[in-house]
């Protein structure tokens, strides 16, 4: 059994590669708040002129509001009218669940492959 | 002839690998520190980011969401302390799965600890800057510029990381022990114990806002009530006693959080009407202010400043050595994987990361960071029910001797399994375009590993561990 002697990197190529997973990470994160893709925004509108009533609060939330320093109804009305929307389309659940199985396959198949030679120069080669 | 080339050229390397780890880590660690490691990580979830739970599902969704979460991390506590009271070494799960699944899996396993920690890093110095702006505005001065006190916390605590690990983690068994004592104050002293108590829960616990799917929904912040936990693997290489102090830290830290989320629930969500709660910055703060009493609010502003202290500097603490051991086996350049000949910390991985933490803690909004926090967490829970079946099948029970056997394997790996598919679609949810780009960013980065990376690593020289061949190979 050969054993596997690694090339020696240069100091250029460690740090080309650093650069470019750290790239990678930081466009994984900022494309998608760039593109406006991410999170799940708050929907609804404030209701003009609104009362605590109208907002659905009874006397023990009113209270519990004005303590927390919004001491008019219009002042969190905002907050407790906004909504999340959950609404999605099947295709989308789709394309993720493929996604997500279709990368761990991948892992799973690339490792194997590079687990098998591990094994072999360790226990096969002595 | 060739032969003894190859046996020459595998002692050279082998040498050289020992040369390199010849100024290890410390081992000076006991089960108290990992407490405090695993705890100290976590109990920020309690102070903030775990109510956006109630945001998206209502005050009940976020405590079904609390303790299915909750089942999801005994599992988790479970399988990791089964496999790391025989897996030893720094890198934690990232070392497992080199041993048990994969070179490949691990990069990737190594990739989502970082980035998990260093996330969650991120936003505890933003709640940092949050906290001391809001205490600011309620003492006249407004408009507080919050980025030199982010930028303060994650060099302070990055400088504490680089001096030494006894140090650093006394600080947190400290700053987390203190931490944990306001949450039980809080409950205690706005109990009816003594006498009127602020609890409105009648009053204040609507019906489900969104129905059964607002719960699912909740699922995806309800991790950030235990997210970290798996963090005191980290440990394995700076403990004295692996096979005992890090099952016995792991799982006490587990029962720990499980109390400190119900109590938090149950505290918050009688003192606040779901809207604000559901999108509060510092939920236990507020929850002091509105008990009146001044005692109870400095309390817990200092309890949810060490909490957010102690999380992060557990998370650099965790990060550094993730990216430290993929350096020493080559996964990364290997100038990461040096350590310092005085400190004997490796400083190299936790001075790379402090430009990393600092610019998603002073560019990206804190849901998201949370966000991405929370996927990388995910993805390594999701790895784990695979790496557990796969070690069980590789080398049964009479293999290798573990430190602590799990009991009624397979079914946590298969609950497991199933609560992280839940919480990927209560992701999808809100953030599936996140979820997708991060996704998407492993791919990318698992065929630059496979392809390009991979050819620096030596082979046999992954697999440390004094184990039998695997069953199958």
């Amino acid at each position: 059994m050969t054993r596997y002697v690694p090339p020696k990197q240069s100091r250029f190529g460690q740090i080309l590669d650093v650069a470019i997973l750290l790239l990678l990470t930081i466009g994984a994160l900022y494309i998608p708040l760039w593109l406006g893709f991410a999170g799940s925004t708050l929907v609804g509108e404030s209701p003009q002129n609104p009362t605590w009533e109208s907002l659905g609060q009874n006397p023990v939330m009113v209270e519990q509001w004005n303590g927390l320093g919004f001491t008019d109804a219009s002042a969190a009305s905002e907050i407790i009218s906004s909504r999340f929307n959950y609404s999605f389309s099947v295709i989308e659940l789709l394309v993720m669940i493929v996604v997500v199985i279709g990368y761990y396959a991948l892992i799973l198949r690339f490792s194997e492959k590079e687990y098998r030679d591990v094994i072999d120069e360790k226990f096969n080669g002595q | 002839m060739s032969q003894l080339n190859d046996t020459a050229i595998g002692a050279k390397v082998d040498a050289a690998v020992t040369a390199s780890e010849k100024v290890g880590l410390l081992r000076v660690l006991g089960p108290a520190h990992v407490w405090a490691l695993g705890v100290g990580i976590v109990l920020v979830g309690e102070y903030m980011g775990w109510n956006f739970a109630v945001g998206k599902g209502g005050a009940y969704a976020a405590l079904i969401a609390c303790w299915f979460a909750g089942l999801l991390y005994t599992c988790v506590a479970m399988i990791d302390s089964e496999v790391t009271s025989t897996v030893a070494a720094a890198g934690g799960q990232y070392t497992q799965a080199k041993h048990i699944i994969g070179p490949l899996m691990a990069f990737n396993v190594g990739l989502y600890l970082v980035f998990a920690y260093t996330m969650l890093e991120a936003a505890n110095a933003i709640t940092v800057g949050f906290l001391i702006d809001t205490v600011a505005a309620m003492t006249g001065h407004e408009g507080l510029d919050q980025r030199p006190f982010i930028i303060l916390a994650i060099m302070f605590l990055a400088w504490l990381n680089y001096r030494g690990v006894l140090a650093t983690l006394t600080f947190s068994l400290v700053i987390t022990a203190v931490a944990f004592s306001a949450i039980l104050v809080l409950f205690v002293a706005t109990s009816p114990v003594f006498g009127d108590s602020p609890w409105r829960h009648a009053d204040l616990v609507t019906d489900l806002p969104y129905g059964w799917l607002g719960v699912l929904a909740a699922m995806h912040f309800g991790l950030w009530f235990y997210l970290g936990i798996e963090g005191t693997t980290q440990a394995a290489e700076e403990v004295r006693s692996p096979a005992r102090a890090l099952p016995f830290g792991t799982l006490a830290g587990i029962m720990t959080l499980l109390i400190a989320a119900t109590l938090t629930w149950y505290v918050c969500v009688g003192l606040m009407p779901w809207e604000y709660l559901g999108q509060s910055g510092v939920p236990l703060f507020d929850a002091a202010r509105l008990s009146g009493s001044m005692g109870l609010m400095v309390l817990l502003g200092i309890g949810t400043m060490f909490a957010t202290l102690a999380s992060a500097n557990g998370c650099i603490n965790d990060a550094s050595r993730a990216w430290f051991a993929m350096g020493r086996d080559h996964y990364l350049p290997a100038w990461f994987g040096a350590v310092h000949p005085v400190y004997r910390t490796p400083y190299r991985s936790i001075i790379f990361l402090v430009p990393i933490a600092l610019i998603f803690a002073l560019g990206a909004p804190l849901d998201q960071v949370i966000t991405f926090s929370i996927l990388s967490g995910l993805l390594t829970y999701t790895f784990m029910p695979l790496n557990i079946i796969l070690f069980r099948r590789k080398w049964p029970l009479d293999t290798i001797k573990r430190g602590y056997v799990h009991p009624f394997h397979p079914l946590p790996a298969l609950a497991l399994l199933c609560l992280c598919a839940v919480a990927f679609f209560a992701i999808f949810l809100g953030y599936g375009s996140q979820l997708v780009a991060m996704l998407s960013f492993y791919i990318v980065v698992s065929l630059w590993f496979h392809f390009r990376r991979y050819r620096y690593v030596h082979r046999a020289a992954q697999f440390t561990m004094p184990w039998p061949k695997p069953r199958g190979y």
